[in-house]
């Protein structure tokens, strides 16, 4: 019993171990990736992009696939970062750039949170379509207001950000978000927000208070995008509002869908393979955007859900097989 | 004085007077019968209780708190849990999960404590897992706990239903037709676990069933509803012999 239990606690050790191990492992692969151009420019330039890309996706997923809401503002919690983000480090170009990326992305990240909160009391009493069309309207509201705005520069935006953003702190950002992600998962309120897209009814039956956990959820939602912005702003070094209207949002959504509603794993790579294929398709000149849209009906049909599930039951097989021997 | 004191109770949609002043007192620990033909406005009582509706008069009391204008969280907290006629479980989630939501408001801990995984964390959904287990025990569903609810066969998705309001820790514990879609052995069965429940826990049972035979054989109280109003209550064989009862069941 006493050999059992030491095993145990043996384990339990292990696990952050190994995922520290491959948090690292994973980092130095992708600097040598970069440092060595081993892609080639073209390639090499989406390292940022895709990690941008990954803590959206993500991000969206809290609320979309967690929650089970359909959100088609997300952009606009994006936008919230990227300006309150550069308009910190345009205005503080005395200050050194990590104080003045650090207060960035905390502006950027809280700003966007508390748009969050403010947008969510009122829109999600609403359900379902409702609150999907409540929110695209919340995206253009943004956008518009960032439009008309004197300190976002209207519509030719914000110029000249610095680059701060680069591949290191983008990553780590793109680990906290997905660790966060994870651990909300398995913790009582990643539960009581399942109980609620499952059914609310009884969720709240349980004692769950609906309102509390849906904003919760739309908050951790809208803060990770709000960093993502930051990071966004300070790579882009440019930013208008035209960059955030609600075709942003639907493709984050695409991420979220095609990656497999609730899954971290199929979010973070359906981001990947959906920031490179653009850029791969461009050899086809005119007729890329109709080969992505080729490429997502292709994908879909082999939804990496399903992958994962048929993957699933491979291993399963496999392992009946080998027990048989 | 009684656990639950129900006055006037009454709530109209519209022009139709769903339920019309229903009195109920519940003595703590009792089982206690709810029955009536179709639409006689029983899960409306239900509903009523748990605030889902909000009555549009009478007085509902629970252990001295009123509970009238509480949302249906909050109710849960002073002390009601409920199951569904039509089954309403946690479908995506494991069988061990769906108890795990339910005792949330007893077993807690922050959002800082579990995104930066701190021991209190691991204690507290250890003591999570082995309550939620304790509770699945009492109805042979300790087996399946990995299972996703959805892949239950329909007897054991009603009992998981059950076993999750009892993780709630309720006073007062209202079933809508545990028994509904069973054959007469899982019935029986039901029945047994019902009063062990009731014995183990020291709670009090209100249950709405169709089964007559069923309902006298376990319950000491009955009230019977026809058309919203009370018709008639008291022990099952002073029910059950009352010939207004046996008319609105059978007709004339």
């Amino acid at each position: 019993m006493e050999k059992n239990n030491k095993k145990l606690s043996n384990k339990t050790w292990l696990k952050p171990l190994c995922y520290a191990l491959a948090i690292i492992l994973c980092y130095i692969i992708i600097s040598i990736l970069i440092e060595n151009r081993t892609f080639g420019r073209k390639y090499t330039s989406l390292f940022i992009p895709i990690g941008i890309n990954i803590m959206l996706a993500v991000s969206l997923n809290i609320t979309t696939g967690f929650l089970g809401e359909l959100s088609l503002g997300h952009a606009a919690f994006l936008a919230v970062g990227a300006y309150s983000g550069a308009l910190v480090t345009t205005n503080l170009v005395s200050v050194p750039e990590i104080p003045a990326m650090i207060l960035a992305l905390l502006t950027g990240g809280v700003l966007a949170a508390v748009a969050g909160i403010l947008i969510g009391i009122p829109v999600l009493r609403l359900r379902g379509d409702y609150l999907a069309i409540a929110t695209l309207a919340f995206g253009e509201i943004v956008r518009s207001i960032i439009n008309t705005l004197k300190i976002t520069g209207g519509p030719k935006g914000i110029s000249s950000i610095p680059a701060y953003s680069n591949y290191t702190l983008v990553y780590v950002f793109v680990i906290i978000t997905i660790l966060f992600a994870m651990n909300l998962k398995k913790s009582r309120f990643g539960r009581a927000i399942f109980a609620i897209r499952d059914n609310d009814i009884a969720a709240e039956a349980m004692g769950i208070p609906l309102t509390k956990y849906k904003i919760l959820a739309f908050t951790i939602s809208a803060f990770f995008a709000g960093i993502a912005g930051v990071l966004y702003a300070h790579d882009r070094s440019i930013i208008k509002p035209d960059q955030f209207d609600y075709n942003k949002s639907i493709d984050i959504l695409v991420y979220v869908v095609l990656g497999g509603m609730g899954s971290i794993k199929g979010s973070v790579i359906a981001a990947i393979i959906l920031t490179v294929l653009p850029q791969a398709l461009s050899e086809f000149g005119e007729w890329r955007m109709l080969s992505y849209a080729l490429a997502l009906i292709i994908i879909m049909i082999f939804n990496a859900g399903d992958i994962r599930e048929k993957l699933g039951k491979f291993s399963t097989a496999l392992r009946e097989k080998k027990g048989e021997n | 004085m009684a656990l639950l004191e129900v006055k006037n109770l009454g709530i109209s949609f519209g022009g139709l007077r769903a339920v019309d002043s229903v009195n109920l007192e519940i003595e703590k620990g009792q089982l206690y019968g709810l029955i009536g033909p179709n639409g006689a406005g029983k899960t409306t009582i239900f509903n009523l209780l748990t605030g889902v509706y909000r009555p549009t008069d009478g007085s509902i009391i629970l252990d001295g708190v009123k509970l009238i204008g509480m949302k249906p969280a909050e109710i849960n907290r002073a002390g009601i849990a409920r199951t569904f006629q039509n089954i309403r479980l946690f479908k995506k989630m494991s069988v061990l999960d769906n108890v795990k939501v339910a005792l949330q408001n007893q077993v807690t801990y922050s959002l800082f404590t579990s995104t930066f995984k701190l021991p209190g964390y691991f204690k507290k959904e250890a003591e999570m897992d082995q309550r939620a287990l304790e509770i699945l025990k009492v109805f042979g569903l300790d087996e399946v706990s990995n299972e996703l609810a959805s892949n239950l066969p329909y007897g054991k998705q009603r009992k998981l239903e059950i076993a999750r309001a009892l993780a709630t820790n309720p006073k007062l514990l209202l079933l809508d037709e545990p028994a509904a879609g069973m054959n007469p052995n899982e019935t029986a069965e039901l029945m047994d676990t019902i009063q062990l429940v009731r014995d183990k826990y020291d709670i009090t049972i209100l249950l709405i069933e169709h089964d007559m035979k069923l309902v006298a054989g376990i319950c000491e109280q009955i009230l019977v509803l026809n058309f919203g109003t009370e018709l008639a209550h008291g022990t099952p064989s002073e029910v059950l012999n009352n010939p207004e009862v046996i008319t609105a069941y059978l007709g004339n």
